[in-house]
């Protein structure tokens, strides 16, 4: 048997420091990397809007059947993207995308490539099992 | 403790007809899903992936929500040895649940979508979701009236109704341009509350799990244990800060990855070994008259120990940034929802609606049979995910690599046997699906 005050002085413990933890996350943002704007704010309202996680991944988190897009702005380049986007491929629609749209969420892919690297070859293993990335 | 339900047909029968049911459109999802990964194009102009992938999930993750909250309105009464405390407030929470996913369903077919990894549907229609589980709480709050001197899974039960609203809230913060804007930052809170939702209605599975444990051996001795209450507060432990493990490789605060680190998944362990223990407890005679459950929580055992095996192996870093983002992630996913979730709730699918008239009938040899079959093809298609899985981490390692299409061609052979597996996995569920509905 577990005393009930030991119960309740444990679970009040545990109760602020998660809400105490979560107030730091909402408030302590990480620093935005890559120049923002209205286009890339639209652009991944468009990146929702057609599901496209759940193909595509953005640092190794999304769907398996298509690539990871984290770094194709520069890993690929521009006119790659767009092509893709204008016409499909041979498992993604064509999703009859506006010239607008496709300017938006190649300025969203842009901003995400700007943000950091997720190849996971350019990722140090630490003796203590952590990981860093090379700069 | 009552042996069985309070009535021959409990006033929870509806959630499980609807759960069963979403779980069988799920399957046929999944295989839909499977599919277009062996064969590239295949119905890319009706129900291409981005409409298949959310049909499957939020079909399968209602399936576990319903059933779980089914399972625990239901065992509170068995608990309180009373009717819940409002029946139309169960039939309220059905009703408004059934429509927030017929909708929602709806919506994913037309190409509407709430575009989040990975349990995801426009926000608007969380709001109801948000409402019915607003009606739950409630009715599971009034019904057991506070925690003094309770077991400990009324403390799970509670906690996983309380933290399913909060983490479900919080998933939907991206809708304030402030954490939408940063895109790091909405994908540390997205995962912070993701990784914690999963843990909430676990919660409520596994508080399930122990009230029938103490069922089946009529004994109150494990759910007032030290160990149990370990369980309790480690896996409340886990739930708020271990979500980090998802984000390894994301340029977010390194406290974040670290903290998760070493809060690791140790929740399985010791409810694994809560398992063992009550299991070794039982005689043959109780095994007996509650075995079709007892088999269901006995495979859940044994998915238990794969899942934490791969699931501490995810947990260190410099280990998962090979697994990350390969197919062992879905293989960890599918172990812990199929081979976890789904065998327990069964469990209690089979005690809750198994009539006293139809218990004596049971045909033991099919029931083992299919139950046999199941864990056979869910083992084959879940080490197929893992060879699957390795390989592509071995793609995204290597210095000079083939195009991604090309690799995923080299895939086939591994997705045409996960499909194959996938069949059978969902032939084996199907015939314990009919069992269920017939046993009432």
């Amino acid at each position: 048997m577990v005393s009930e005050s030991f119960k309740y002085i444990t679970a009040t413990f545990l109760l602020v420091s998660f809400l105490t933890y979560s107030l730091v996350l909402y408030f302590h943002s990480p620093p935005p990397l890559g120049q923002s704007t209205e286009s890339t704010a639209a652009g991944k309202l468009l990146w929702q809007k057609y599901n496209c996680t759940a193909c595509h991944q953005i640092y190794g988190l999304g769907g398996y059947l298509g690539p990871d897009l984290t770094n194709v702005y520069s890993k690929k380049g521009i006119q790659h993207i767009k092509a893709f986007l204008k016409t499909g491929s041979n498992t993604m629609p064509d999703y009859h995308l506006s010239d607008d749209e496709i300017e938006s969420i190649c300025d969203f892919l842009k901003v995400i490539d700007a943000s950091g690297n997720s190849d996971p070859r350019l990722f140090i293993k630490n003796s203590n099992g952590t990981i860093q990335l090379i700069q | 403790m009552e042996p069985s339900s309070l009535s021959n047909k409990p006033n929870s029968y509806n959630y499980f007809v609807v759960a069963l049911f979403l779980l069988s459109a799920g399957l046929v999802f999944g295989l839909l899903g499977a599919l277009q990964y062996i064969i590239p194009g295949f119905l890319k102009e009706y129900l291409s992936f981005e409409k298949i992938r959310p049909l499957h999930v939020s079909s399968v993750v209602f399936w576990i929500i319903l059933a779980a909250t089914g399972s625990t309105l239901t065992y509170v009464q068995q608990h309180t040895k009373r009717k819940i405390y409002s029946s139309f407030l169960m039939k309220a929470q059905l009703a408004i649940f059934v429509f927030a996913i017929a909708i929602i369903l709806i919506s994913y077919i037309i190409g509407v979508f709430g575009g989040r990894e990975y349990w995801e549907f426009p926000p608007l229609l969380a709001l109801p979701i948000a409402i019915g589980w607003i009606l739950f709480l409630f009715n599971v709050f009034k019904s057991l009236k506070g925690l003094r001197n309770q077991p400990v899974y009324v403390w799970m039960w509670m906690t996983g109704c309380v933290f399913f609203l909060f983490t479900f809230l919080e998933s939907y913060l991206w809708i304030f341009p402030y954490f939408r804007n940063n895109i790091i930052h909405d994908m540390t809170i997205q995962w912070k509350s993701y990784g914690s939702i999963v843990g909430s209605w676990n919660m409520l599975i596994y508080g399930c799990s122990i009230f029938l444990m103490d069922k089946i051996s009529e004994s109150t001795h494990y759910s007032y244990s030290r160990i149990a209450f370990s369980l309790y507060f480690l896996g409340l432990f886990n739930l708020m800060f271990n979500w980090g493990h998802h984000i390894y490789t994301l340029p977010t605060h390194d406290y974040v990855k670290n903290i998760s680190y070493l809060v690791s998944m140790t929740e399985l362990l010791i409810f694994g070994r809560i398992i063992y223990s009550w299991k070794s407890s039982l005689t043959q005679a109780r095994k007996n008259l509650h075995i079709e459950s007892y088999r269901f929580l006995l495979a859940a055992d044994i998915w238990v120990f794969l899942t934490l095996f791969l699931a501490i192996l995810m947990s260190i870093p410099s280990i998962n940034v090979y697994t990350h983002g390969t197919h062992i992630t879905v293989a960890h996913t599918m172990g812990a929802t199929i081979g976890i979730n789904t065998m327990l709730l069964f469990a209690f699918c089979f005690d809750i609606l198994k009539s006293k008239n139809n218990a004596a009938n049971t045909n033991h040899k099919y029931s083992l049979i299919s139950w046999a079959f199941t864990n056979i093809s869910l083992l084959i298609f879940w080490i197929t995910l893992i060879v699957a899985g390795v390989l592509k981490a071995k793609w995204q390692m290597a210095q000079t690599q083939i195009p991604f299409s090309s690799m995923m061609k080299s895939l086939q052979p591994a997705f045409i046997i996960f499909f194959l597996a996938g069949c059978a996995l969902v032939l084996g569920l199907v015939a314990i699906i009919q069992r269920i509905l017939r046993s009432n």
